[in-house]
């Protein structure tokens, strides 16, 4: 064999050797890139899986939501008008008036009025309803729910006045009767007796007022020391008197208190008036009444 | 026998290297493939981890038609309780 056929036959052999070798590396990695095509291909398989009901869940939630915007514009403009409207979200989003409304897109061309905290008319409408005003929403004890009182004081805060200085938690008024938080022992007694329980019972809860008493000394009361008194107290004593504080009668025969039980001064009462005289035009005021006379009679009547 | 090797030169000194320039650049593109494939593998494993919050919309979803529903109850109720504004 010629020494250039070996040489050929040695070329030949390196070109295929070049080949396999290259090949081969080429077929590895080809390999290695399929099976991370596996891999990503897996996990593309599960965004695709996990994400095929988000449409329809998102599509859901943005029905609703349009409804629940579409139910609070339609409200919003339905109860305050649509300027009235552009204001209060004016108030509330300063330049989110200019956006307008999404069902209602003359609400661009609306000039918003300058409505501020206070919505009068709001205010009112909820001070009738006796509700809380928004404005005092804030307020440490919570807002109010059909407390007359208090939505009636809230809407009369709106308004500058004076007695709005006025301190927020006033004393309240004091409360008499044996309910009352305080109770004041009178320290003195003028006439009459302080009821007790068993009186109060027995004549009614009229009778409370008077178990508070009078106005005790420490608090400047008529037998307070005179230093408390004004210059010129009204009465004194020896003008108002005062009581015994005993039970004991002043006289010696004591008091009959059933002496006034068969008294009847319908019957009774009046002058003696001559027998068949003609009554004079001046005893007509001490003749009893007809109607007392016939009650009288009736009485007689009815215990014979 | 010039034209052998001439044939011979010719193999060793152009086509030997050709070829091997060619394949090498296949095997360097494949090699170049295979980090970018692992690369999109790890997107692909952690976009759909971060899908995992997906079932999340049920309640989302439920939590949303509620708070419709309750918004229109109480509109329906000051619709009631609140009178019309007035047309000018």
């Amino acid at each position: 064999m010629p020494a250039a056929g070996v040489v050929l036959i040695i070329a030949v052999l390196l070109i295929v050797l070049a080949l396999v070798y290259y090949l081969v590396s080429t077929i590895v990695e080809l390999r290695k890139i399929t099976a991370g095509l596996d891999g990503a291909i897996a996990g593309v398989g599960e965004i695709i899986e996990k994400s095929a009901p988000v449409a329809a869940v998102v599509q859901d939630i943005n029905r609703n939501l349009d409804a629940g915007v579409d139910l609070l514009e339609g409200l919003l403009v339905k109860k305050a008008g649509l300027h009235d409207a552009m204001g209060l979200i004016d108030g509330l989003y300063a330049g989110a008036a200019a956006e307008g409304l999404r069902n209602f897109p003359e609400s661009r061309t609306i000039t918003a009025p300058r409505i501020s905290e206070v919505y009068t008319k709001g205010t009112l409408t909820l001070a009738r309803l006796g509700r809380e005003a928004p404005i005092a929403v804030a307020s440490p004890a919570g807002p109010v729910l059909r407390n007359v009182e208090g939505g009636s004081l809230d809407a009369r805060s709106l308004y500058p006045e004076t007695r709005q200085t006025r301190p927020q938690k006033l004393p309240r008024s004091p409360v008499i009767g044996t309910g009352a938080p305080v109770q004041y022992e009178p320290s003195e007694q003028r006439g009459g007796t302080t009821p007790d329980e068993a009186e109060i019972r027995e004549k009614g809860p009229w009778a409370e007022t008077a178990a508070e008493g009078i106005v005790p000394a420490e608090l400047g009361g008529s037998d307070a020391p005179r230093e408390m008194l004004a210059e010129d107290p009204q009465l004194g004593s020896s003008a108002l008197g005062e009581t015994t504080g005993s039970d004991t009668p002043a006289t010696e025969s004591g008091i009959d208190p059933s002496a006034g039980d068969d008294a009847d001064a319908t019957s009774d009462g009046g002058p003696e008036l001559p027998e068949g005289a003609e009554p004079d035009l001046k005893d007509a005021a001490a003749a009893p009444r007809k109607v007392d006379a016939d009650s009288a009679d009736t009485k007689d009547g009815s215990a014979t | 026998m010039t034209l052998w090797w001439i044939g011979d030169v010719l193999l060793l000194v152009v086509i030997l290297p050709v070829v091997v320039y060619l394949l090498k650049g296949v095997l360097d593109a494949a090699r170049s493939i295979e980090p970018s494939v692992r690369r999109i593998a790890a997107a692909a494993s952690a976009g759909s981890k971060d899908l995992d919050a997906v079932p999340l919309l049920l309640t989302t979803q439920g939590q949303v038609k509620q708070t419709v529903e309750v918004v229109a109850g109480y509109g329906g109720s000051l619709d009631v309780i609140i009178d019309d504004a007035e047309e000018s």
